[in-house]
């Protein structure tokens, strides 16, 4: 054979080899400088990955960049962006791709710094194994216990401790078992299946890919060798079936399907499912691909379903067997990460939640705790900020169909995001549903709001007055109101003060407390509406987000909000109540616009330019708003 | 149970599916960047796949410098042609009125006006909303970095250090008017399985690819293909007929061509194999400077 020919051989048996090889997908973890990079370096290097103008490149930048004194320092490999470079460390995640003649691997090389522990928790949600690395000069720090919880939380059921770094401890068996030892004490409470500890040195390549010289003593598997043999049991595919319907595929008037990822379980045509929101049933008429239909859908595929009923069935709709149905609820329990920085978790405050295929709005209606990510304590919390980890219960605006995240992790994990700045703000991990939902149904009145309305002749509203202390609110929606008791319109005024020594007296001016005692104003305005009122609400409300939350309770057109601009200035000056004069000599907390912040409305209905025209003359341009509404 | 029956590929597939049909339902006006080049068409026959029996619910989107093969754009209208879908070609119209081209203003420049520049010019006209891409995290370090779901600023910037957690399959799709998103299906495949599923699936790609006689200079150690009458001959230049072929098509003058024999899927993978180089060495617009990806990526490039 020519060596063409033969290189062709090879590579048609490498492409046949290649093609069936199982995916293991892991992940690198642990403390900053333990050698996550420097690793993953090796495992490239010594796969043969790393390619003549890529080794020079590096060669450049380890001499520019590089903390390995001449040597090559593969932490430059993967520490892609420019500001990793420049201050040494992994501050995102990085996927990267090896093979052996036994397994395919990708592999998300994650950042040990405590500010990027989101990173390793996005790392890890991907992961089936985890290698935890700890220097073996240095032990169990606080962030190997906290990798190792997040991988733990997260589902990871097979971890690597590699004790890194062996070279610079004599290569000492005593030092490697006491590790290993202190690891295993605080790790068994984490529900690994598998923990496979091994002392490695990545800068030199012992028990990476081949087995150290320098270590006899070990008799334990290579990493490699670890990693091409540890049984990962698919578990999806013995779980009960579940697809939540991606896309709906209509070609033609002909053609119904819906396309989806099989997310646990087998399905046949033939088969009964059932939609597990609405409780419709119908049988599988046929699994179409492109590449034919198939006899049977597996966990993992993609496929489009056609039903053998025209039912009602579209995005985010789960379908299962009849049988073996997931929950549905609109309240449940759930394992949080806060991912967000700059802004806390904000209980009562609405997020977008997706899990699976479905979108809705949810709350946090109580953060049970907070766990210690250290000593795994629980411990009370009024809030949690970026990297924090707690139990919270959630109230959403309909009901989905779920599992618990144990059960199934594609049906039990969510994001939530926020409304505004569209930030993916946390993940969580639905532990179980909360029975209180399902037993309080909404008892349907015959009057409503449109037969209330009618009996007092008007159109309900809510008139939102937002702005500063001391903007005008009160003084302006106090004249506003006499303005439309004296055209005959029913009126109600909530006033921030007078709410405060009632209803929500027992709230303080925290940003938690300022975001429920918003809430509740905005509920209680919702039922005064509800009742056939114009309700005229005087608050700070100073963030936007309780605003919208406001808006939202009621129906479109119902809402107007008006901000009354004062500038600060003006509010300081008039100072009523004397409550600036004490805010800046510190007597008073999180006074807004003195040290908590006032967020302006972006489209408010109206905007009232407060700072220099009398309250009669303002208070008439809201009415001429009402007017051209037909409120008034 | 303890098996798993999807292959790597199966799964590589199915993820890759599963992603494009989470941006045809989210988003109100996606398109699809069609480069041409063998990633692309391993991307479009997954778009053929994942909408089956629909034609893929969105247009294919071509950035056209003027500077493709020949080979390329007679490649892009039969394919266009053949799987019956809309295509888009763009130019950017002020660098082809001032003649930017990569002999007169150097690789980086004309780069950015024909590539970056044009490709933003035609999202921005277009109002898209997602565009995919077929990059690859394995091809390059920065690439290794970005999220499968890419966020854009309104003027097509990428910040590498304010990207969103992305876990498990759960994409955030929410956006601002203007704000698009970068969505990469093939994001965690390797050369290797690009060539692997272009076997498997029997999927046409650009001849150019195959080793033939074609005819090239050298220039600095690279094969650069004369393509057309418009490339500048230094005095005493001549083009001869060398079977070469490319690992990456680009632009012809800034698309190294390598000697190789080989003819058939097989031997390609045969030469890779043994290769001691990455397939984007081929590219001159890759080495400007070491982080010239994420440069040009900040600037809106793809």
């Amino acid at each position: 054979m020519t060596s063409t020919a033969l290189d062709a051989a090879i590579a048609a048996d490498t492409l046949e080899n290649h093609a069936s090889k199982s995916l293991l997908r892991f992940l690198t973890c642990g403390s900053v400088d333990d050698g996550k990079s420097t690793l993953i370096g090796r495992l490239l290097y010594d796969s043969k990955l790393i390619l003549e103008d890529q080794l020079a490149a590096l060669a450049r930048d380890s001499r520019k960049h590089g903390t390995a004194g001449d040597d090559i320092d593969f932490a430059l490999l993967v520490d892609g962006l420019e500001a990793e470079r420049e201050q040494g460390i992994t501050i995102d995640v990085a996927y990267r791709f090896f093979a052996t003649e036994a397994r395919s691997f990708i592999v998300a090389d994650t950042p040990g710094h405590v500010q990027y522990t989101r990173n390793m928790a996005t790392g890890a949600s991907t992961a089936d194994l985890a290698v935890i690395l700890v220097d073996a000069r240095h032990g169990i720090l606080p962030q190997t216990r906290r990798h190792s919880f997040i991988a733990s939380l997260l589902g990871i059921r097979h971890v690597v401790l590699a004790v890194n770094k062996m070279d610079l401890v004599g290569h000492s068996d005593a030092a490697f078992f006491r590790i290993v030892a202190d690891y295993r004490a605080f790790a068994e409470g984490l529900g690994f299946e598998t923990l496979q500890p091994i002392p490695i040195s990545a800068r030199h390549g012992d028990n990476v890919m081949s087995r150290s010289a320098a270590m006899r003593w070990y008799s334990g598997p290579t990493l490699k060798e670890h990693l091409e043999s540890v049984e990962i049991a698919d578990e999806r595919e013995a779980k009960p079936f579940r697809m939540a319907v991606q896309w709906v595929n209509r070609p033609n008037l002909d053609f119904r399907g819906f396309s989806g990822t099989v997310a646990s379980g087998t399905i046949r045509p033939g088969d009964e499912v059932v939609v597990a929101g609405s409780g419709q049933t119908s049988r599988v008429k046929a699994i179409v691909t492109h590449d034919g239909t198939l006899p049977a859908a597996h966990a993992g595929q993609a496929v489009t379903l056609t039903l053998e009923d025209e039912i009602d069935v579209s995005r985010g709709d789960i379908l299962a067997r009849a049988g073996e149905r997931p929950e549905v609820a609109d309240q449940f329990a759930a394992d949080l990460i806060w991912m967000q920085d700059g802004h806390d978790l904000m209980p009562g405050r609405p997020y977008l939640f997706k899990c699976g295929t479905k979108t809705v709005t949810a709350s946090i209606t109580e953060l049970k705790h907070r766990i210690d990510v250290d000593t795994f304590e629980h411990l009370a919390a009024k809030t949690l900020t970026l990297n924090e980890v707690g139990t919270v219960n959630l109230s959403l605006s309909e009901p989905i169909a779920f599992d618990a995240y144990a059960d199934n992790p594609e049906t039990g994990a969510f994001i939530l995001v926020d409304r505004l700045t569209n930030q993916t703000v946390g993940a969580g991990m639905i532990r179980f549903a909360l029975r209180r939902a399902a037993n309080i149904h909404l008892q349907a009145l015959d009057i409503d709001k449109a037969a209330r309305a009618a009996l007092k002749g008007q159109k309900p509203a809510v008139i939102w007055f937002t702005g500063l202390s001391g903007a005008g609110k009160s003084t302006i929606a106090n004249l506003v109101e006499k303005k439309l008791a004296a055209a005959g319109r029913h009126t109600y005024l909530l006033d921030g003060d007078n709410v405060r020594h009632g209803l929500n007296r027992d709230l303080g001016f925290t940003e938690a407390d300022r975001v429920e005692n918003i809430r509740r104003v905005a509920e209680t305005a919702k039922l005064f509406v509800d009742a056939g009122l114009i309700v005229l609400v005087s608050f700070i409300s100073p963030f936007r987000e309780e605003r919208q939350l406001a808006r939202d309770l009621v129906e479109d057109g119902e809402f107007l909000e008006v901000h009354v601009d004062t500038p600060l200035a003006v509010a300081e000056a008039r100072d009523p109540k004397g409550l600036y004069r004490k805010a800046r000599a510190g007597q008073i907390a999180n006074f807004t616009g003195i040290d908590s912040p006032y967020e302006a409305p972006d489209n408010p209905e109206l905007r009232l330019d407060a700072g220099n025209r009398s309250p009669d003359e303002l208070a008439d341009e809201v009415i001429r708003l009402l007017a051209t509404r037909r409120y008034a | 149970m303890s098996f798993q029956r999807l292959s790597h590929l199966q799964k590589l597939e199915a993820d890759a599916i599963r992603i494009m049909r989470e941006v045809a339902a989210e988003f109100a006006n996606p398109v699809m960047l069609y480069s041409i080049g063998k990633d692309s068409s391993v991307m479009l026959h997954l778009a053929m796949k994942a909408f089956y029996p629909s034609k893929p619910p969105f247009p294919l989107l071509h950035v056209d410098t003027t500077w493709k093969f020949r080979e390329m754009v007679a490649f892009r209208d039969a394919t266009a042609k053949r799987l019956g879908l809309d295509l888009i070609v763009h130019t950017n119209p002020d660098g082809l009125a001032e003649g930017i081209n990569p002999f007169d203003h150097g690789a980086s420049h004309y780069t950015h006006v024909m590539k970056t520049e044009a490709l933003k010019q035609a999202l921005s006209a277009h109002g898209f909303d997602a565009a995919f891409g077929g990059a690859r995290r394995d091809e390059e370090k920065s690439r290794a970095k970005e999220r499968v779901f890419s966020f854009r600023n309104e003027s097509h910037g990428w910040d590498p250090k304010n990207q969103r957690p992305e876990l498990w399959n759960l994409y955030n799709t929410r956006i601002r008017k203007g704000e698009s998103i970068r969505v990469f299906p093939l994001s965690n495949w390797t050369e290797l399985d690009i060539w692997q599923y272009i076997r498997a699936e029997n999927i046409p790609i650009v001849p150019l690819y195959f080793a033939a006689r074609r005819p090239v200079v050298e220039r600095d150690g690279t094969l650069v293909m004369v393509d057309d009458e418009r490339l500048p001959l230094a005095p005493g230049e001549t083009p001869e007929q060398r079977l070469v072929r490319f690992r990456t098509l680009g632009c012809y003058p800034l698309t190294g061509a390598i000697e190789s024999e080989a003819t058939t899927l097989e031997a390609i993978v045969g030469e890779m194999l043994i290769a001691r180089t990455s397939e984007r060495s081929g590219r001159l617009i890759d080495s400007d400077e070491t982080a010239s990806m994420e440069k040009k990526k900040r600037e809106g490039y793809f």
